[in-house]
């Protein structure tokens, strides 16, 4: 079976020589649910606008559901539901008439049957009681809603979700959440985009991360929580003994320095040896411990350390 | 959305929404139905009414003007005639508001047309549905025409009800001297306006070119109706006499010719071929810029 989204080299240098996305190869399998992950600014919108055919990349090719892109698109596009960067519809028009709207750009479906995919779509994201209100009173949630029952107009094979709980608040982050976990459920590819390593780490089993325009890591959630193993580090005058007995008390092979030792907490597919345990251990083999440090301990830091820390957007 | 609607609402393989029983239509009736989702946009759009409307005033003031200040010399094309047959009011209101009003209106629709989806993002979504871009901007192009259509019927059925409420409604004595019925007349009039609706037709290509240039729809507009006017400033320059015959805006008065006995056809019809080479010029613009370009708003 052909994988959901691929890309070869992609790239997208705007004008004035910025490069933006910079040559990322992603593989998204079929039927996961894909996290898309980088701090603002690391170019994840521009990649969805290339990978929807609005935007031309200048270097690579990507394809989507098995087809080349940007010619694929008619064809396949009808099966790919989208929210790209936030919600966009006419302020004047009804939350309904909007989605009409857009329903009656699809060439694939006939007239027929818009009102009735139209008002499942309003119910799927519980705007059914708003739907004739116009979409300028909606409130930010609302539109991040209507913006979702847009991209579920019809069953689709593969959703693209930019950002997708932008704006809500933790009931409606919530509830985007059983949402994405529910249609990867049905079988459908979600790729969702987020700047929140939380919002990822809880329902996806893939992830690409972005720093920077670059995909720094791509893999499933068990081999990021893998990368991210943390270690323990002994400063000591024995080295030697002290690696011993990290061996002993169960963490991974134990790297050797002249004044120090290095290993990570857990062996694989092992949970990791508790902290407590090894100071006990050092103490009673007698191993003079200078200093003992864990390092990487978590998710968030390897986050950080793969995209870069600080407030200062990207360039 | 809350949790337990979720729960209820999933199929085994439903998967977006409900399972597709839709057959796919022909070609011809998906766009029929994108062209009438258009219509009902630009037509029901408040500020759009709005000019139509304030379009339908202008024959009611010309005629209450003329019905209350009698019979003059000078002002408008036929506004003299007006007390001997009220059809003229139609002629003299649509040649008052074919340089300046009835263009605007054109402009401020077709300077919307793309530009305006860009500026809300709707862009986007009807690009990732897919709309299809060449097929976006036939729909936009379409409901720029219908539009103006609609303008000038507006101003022509105004001055009829209100040209056959205030002034006399006997025979009616033409340019060539002639006189016709009421019912030719009528007639008459029609087509008159027909060939201004076609007339616009130029104008709205180059608006919805210019619309896929920006994301700022009031800059198209502005662009395009000073376009305009420009366009009739150098109509009216001796020196560049030379280019008359290329401006869009040279055919737009020929309909006099349609209140001859017999109707002289030639410059009309020189007339609707510059319409149609401006709309396809433009039109084909338009499509390079909007197929090749970024949609990043």
């Amino acid at each position: 079976m052909t994988a959901a989204i691929t890309s070869q080299a992609l790239t997208k240098r705007f004008r004035g020589g910025q490069v933006a996305v910079d040559a990322i190869d992603l593989d998204v399998p079929r039927g996961a649910v894909y996290g898309f992950l980088g701090p603002n600014g690391s170019g994840k919108t521009t990649t969805i606008r290339m990978l929807l055919g609005l935007v031309r990349p200048t270097g690579g090719t990507h394809t989507l559901l098995g087809a080349p892109m940007p010619h694929g698109g008619s064809q396949v596009l009808p099966a790919v539901g989208a929210l790209v960067e936030g919600p966009a519809f006419h302020p004047y028009l009804s939350g309904r008439d909007n989605l009409l709207r857009l329903d009656a750009a699809d060439r694939t479906v006939g007239g027929d049957g818009a009102r009735r995919r139209v008002d499942h779509a309003l119910e799927r994201v519980g705007l059914a009681a708003a739907a004739t209100k116009r979409y300028r009173s909606y409130s930010l949630g609302m539109r991040q809603r209507l913006g979702l029952a847009g991209a579920l107009l019809r069953p689709r094979e593969l959703l693209v979700l930019d950002e997708p709980t932008n704006g809500l608040d933790p009931q409606g982050t919530r509830e985007v959440r059983s949402l994405v976990r529910e249609l990867g459920a049905s079988g459908a590819t979600v790729f969702v985009s987020s700047h929140l390593l939380s919002e990822i780490e809880q329902v996806c089993d893939h992830v690409g991360v972005m720093s920077h325009g670059r995909l720094v890591f791509q893999g499933t959630m068990t081999g990021l929580r893998e990368a991210a193993n943390p270690r323990v580090r002994v400063e000591t005058s024995r080295p030697d003994l002290a690696a011993t007995v990290l061996r002993d008390a169960g963490t991974g092979a134990p790297q050797v320095g002249r004044t120090s030792v290095v290993a990570e907490l857990s062996r694989p597919g092992e949970p990791p040896v508790a902290t407590e345990l090894l100071t006990e251990r050092l103490v009673a083999a007698g191993v003079p411990v200078r200093q003992l440090v864990i390092e990487g301990a978590a998710l968030e830091d390897l986050f950080v350390g793969l995209t870069g820390e600080g407030f200062d957007v990207d360039q | 959305m809350s949790t337990s609607e979720l729960q209820t609402t999933r199929t085994g393989t439903d998967v977006g929404a409900e399972p597709d029983r839709d057959t796919r239509p022909s070609g011809a009736a998906a766009l029929a139905r994108l062209v009438r989702s258009e219509l009902r946009l630009v037509l029901l759009r408040r500020r759009n009414v709005a000019m139509l409307a304030v379009l339908a005033c202008g024959p009611l003031l010309i005629g209450i003007a003329v019905r209350v200040a009698g019979q003059s010399s000078g002002g408008p094309a036929f506004l003299g005639q007006i007390t001997e047959n009220g059809l003229f009011l139609v002629f003299t209101s649509l040649t008052v508001a074919l340089p300046l009003f009835l263009p605007l209106t054109i402009a401020v629709v077709s300077g919307e047309s793309v530009a305006g989806e860009a500026s809300t993002g709707t862009l986007r979504n009807l690009l990732v549905v897919p709309v299809g871009r060449t097929r976006l901007l036939v729909v936009k192009l379409v409901s720029v025409l219908v539009f103006g259509l609609v303008a000038t019927l507006v101003v022509w059925a105004s001055a009829v009800v209100v040209g056959l409420a205030l002034f006399p409604r006997g025979d009616m004595l033409l340019l060539s001297g002639t006189s016709v019925g009421l019912a030719e007349g009528f007639w008459r009039a029609l087509l008159v306006a027909l060939y201004v609706a076609a007339m616009l037709a130029g104008l709205g290509a180059i608006g919805v070119f210019v619309s896929t240039l920006t994301e700022v729809p009031m800059g198209a507009m502005a662009a395009t109706a000073v376009l305009t006017i420009l366009t009739q400033i150098v109509g009216t320059v001796p020196q560049v006499r030379v280019v008359w015959p290329y401006l869009f805006t040279n055919p737009w008065f020929a309909y006099g010719d349609l209140l001859r006995t017999p109707v002289a056809g030639h410059a009309m019809l020189v007339g609707l071929l510059t319409q149609a080479l401006y709309v396809a010029v433009f039109g084909s613009l338009a499509w390079a810029r909007l197929s090749s370009k970024d949609v990043s708003s």
